[in-house]
């Protein structure tokens, strides 16, 4: 153990005026940590993907909606169309992406992006309605730069992947995930305001965020 | 004013060169309005803005009273994961921990916005060993650019004008090809994000601050809305994150319900662009993402302040909402506090980390309007927290002898009716024949530091307590 640990824990402990705590109330402080307490979540009554929607848009995101899988790359198609990019995508090896029929004329490469990528295709772990937000996770099908260096990043995500809260998210990643090495939660593309309050986006990260919200799971 | 020198012992002859710096005076023109409108309607459109906070102030002053076991149990959860903590006492002690996990000589170093490596002097540090620092938040990097340090814990460069940042870009962009003057927001940004893309591909180290560490995972999580704090430490090798040691919650729903003020607090957003993460090195089989992970726990007199009249200040997140709605701090802006951290968290802050007789000026900078005590997401009571400091420093005997023996003749007086009605009558009169004419007064003697900024309206010739008595 750090001198510097020592002295601190030492002075901290002098402030509060006590020893390390007791066994009894270590416990206690243990199951707060094991049994999070739930906080207090902000009330709406629409219905989850609207709100997603709603909230996404409202922070320079935008959004297509389409029936299933099988419409996604028409929806892509669209989208490179718009801001005339050609069809040259990184793209995340998530399950849900590997299940679409990608056109054969598409150069799609699954790695990590490079400072060269316009731009990235990506699946999200979920998104949160309560702000229109996209949780993505890093690991081996989905590195973190595709998340950050495109000018555009597309993000496919699915109606039922949507949580309400983000203690929800929390919930989910405990039964079901691990803490990966980062988690993203993205809420719009990327923006300063650090020249005269100004917003401006694009800074660092992607210039445009799109979401493809499919709506049903088949 | 002269920034290598500035200190907060010097506050007065900052703040008067401040208020003729045109420049400054239109920069915080334009800042002000759009902070406080923005967050007046992003908590205006929460309903569950005030019970929130009430559970907001739980959550931490929960932890303050756990701080040590919250602290142990984020570090077990670091190390589980594969990453590494260091502790520090003091600023210098990081400022070595960093040198040595850094190693060598002339690496490039990525920073993230940070305000404890600032609180560290990591950047002059890290130069020193003929390291070269490249500042990444679009405000950092026009401040770095500007050899100046952040005069907003938010806004780092909200000082500047566009037609300065213009200049500064003019003058520096031409090593990299750049020669044209721009003068558009989304020119200027544009740039900045070309000339910052080579340095994140090819960096060593990035180090990013923490808006929160999370007893929970062991993970480290930063609030941006660039993106650079995310290129900063995905891209380099080795990711170091500085952090004091009162940023830690319990669990990742705590950090949630802190999460749903931090923003609105302080840009009005909902949740920023990115809300990062971090847990840990890179896995096995991650294709991207830092070979090392240290987070450096700083205490820099925090365990001090923790227990005292002052550990309420411990429960700051960093939003900036009381430098935005401070009369003092709209006037005057950021670096005429001397320090690290301006405005009202700044002035009960700096006192407790620098020492009171370092900053004695501080606490006194305040008119006690009580706007940062009602904006203040983690309802921290900063006037009374200023007003402690003034206290401390009378009863420290720290105050000049002409304020020491005003206060002590005012005591004489108030604690003795007859005598306080007998001489406020005869000044009474005396100023009122003063003035007779003029309505008010231009000079007062003994009183030239109240009069030379304002008249004095001419009292009518009696005490509030003579003309009571006549009405009866």
């Amino acid at each position: 153990m750090s001198d510097a640990r020592r002295q601190i824990m030492a002075n901290i402990r002098r402030s509060l005026g006590r020893d390390e705590l007791p066994e009894s109330a270590q416990l206690e402080l243990r199951s707060r940590i094991s049994e999070p307490e739930q906080g207090i979540r902000p009330h709406f009554d629409q219905d989850l993907a609207e709100r997603f929607v709603e909230k996404l848009e409202a922070v320079a995101g935008t959004v297509t909606r389409v029936p299933s899988l099988k419409q996604v790359p028409a929806a892509v198609q669209n989208y490179l169309d718009q801001y005339q990019i050609k069809a040259k995508l990184v793209m995340s090896a998530d399950s849900t992406l590997a299940q679409i029929d990608w056109p054969q004329d598409w150069q799609i490469e699954h790695r990590p992006a490079s400072g060269g990528d316009h731009v990235s295709v990506t699946g999200v772990f979920a998104g949160i309605a309560e702000t229109g937000t996209l949780a993505l996770l890093s690991g081996p099908v989905h590195p973190t730069t595709l998340n950050f260096l495109p000018d555009d990043h597309i993000a496919l995500i699915r109606a039922d992947q949507i949580v309400s809260h983000l203690e929800d998210l929390w919930g989910l990643m405990r039964k079901h995930a691990h803490m990966p090495r980062t988690v993203n939660l993205i809420t719009g593309p990327s923006r300063t305001a650090d020249v005269e309050q100004t917003i401006q986006l694009g800074a660092h990260g992607p210039r445009r965020l799109h979401v493809v919200l499919v709506e049903s799971s088949a | 004013m002269n920034l290598e020198h500035r200190s907060a012992a010097r506050f007065k002859p900052q703040a008067a060169e401040a208020l003729q710096d045109d420049n400054l005076k239109r920069a915080l023109a334009k800042a002000k309005d759009g902070f406080v409108l923005k967050r007046l309607q992003a908590v205006s459109n929460l309903n569950e803005f005030e019970s929130i906070r009430t559970e907001a102030r739980r959550i931490k002053d929960h932890v303050l009273k756990h701080l040590d076991y919250y602290l142990e149990e984020f570090e077990r959860k670091v190390i589980a994961t594969g990453g590494h903590v260091h502790w520090a006492e003091t600023a210098e002690q990081a400022c070595n921990v960093v040198q040595d996990i850094i190693g060598g000589e002339g690496k490039q170093v990525l920073k993230g916005k940070s305000m404890v490596s600032e609180e560290m002097g990591l950047n002059a540090a890290l130069e020193q060993r003929g390291h070269t620092v490249v500042e990444t938040d679009l405000g950092e990097y026009i401040i770095q650019l500007a050899h100046e340090p952040p005069s907003h814990i938010i806004a780092p460069a909200v000082h500047k004008t566009r037609d300065q940042i213009s200049d500064l870009f003019h003058q520096e962009h031409p090593k990299y090809g750049l020669h044209k003057r721009l003068t558009e927001v989304p020119d200027l940004v544009s740039e900045a994000r070309q000339v910052l893309r080579d340095k994140f591909i090819n960096s060593d180290v990035g180090i990013t601050g923490a808006n929160f560490l999370i007893a929970e995972t062991g993970s480290t999580v930063i609030v941006t809305n660039e993106g650079n704090g995310d290129l900063s430490q995905i891209l380099p090798n080795v990711h170091i994150v500085t952090a004091s040691i009162e940023k830690v919650v319990p669990t990742l729903n705590d950090a949630s319900t802190l999460l749903r003020l931090l923003a609105r607090s302080a840009t009005g957003q909902e949740m920023s662009s990115y809300t990062t993460f971090s847990t840990g090195a890179k896995r096995t089989d991650d294709q991207d993402g830092p070979e090392e992970f240290h987070v450096i726990l700083l205490d820099n007199g925090r365990s001090k302040v923790l227990g005292s009249d002052f550990q309420d200040i411990l429960r700051c997140i960093k939003c900036g909402a009381c430098l935005n709605h401070c009369p003092v701090y709209g006037a005057i802006g950021g670096h005429a506090y001397g320090w690290v951290y301006p405005g009202p968290m700044g002035s009960v802050l700096t006192p407790l980390i620098i020492g009171l007789e370092n900053a004695l000026d501080l606490p006194q900078a305040c008119s006690l309007n009580g706007r940062c005590g009602q904006v203040c997401p983690m309802s921290i009571p900063l006037p009374d927290l200023l007003r402690r400091h003034r206290f401390k420093a009378f009863q420290q005997g720290l105050i000049d002898s002409r304020t020491k023996y005003g206060l002590t003749a005012w005591a004489l007086m108030v604690k003795r009716p007859r005598l306080y009605h007998a001489l406020t009558s005869v000044l009474t009169r005396v100023l009122a024949l003063m003035g007779k004419s003029k309505g008010s007064l231009r000079a007062v003697p003994f009183a030239s530091g109240w009069t030379s900024a304002r008249d004095l309206p001419v009292p009518q010739g009696q005490t509030f307590q003579q003309l009571w008595a006549k009405r009866k």
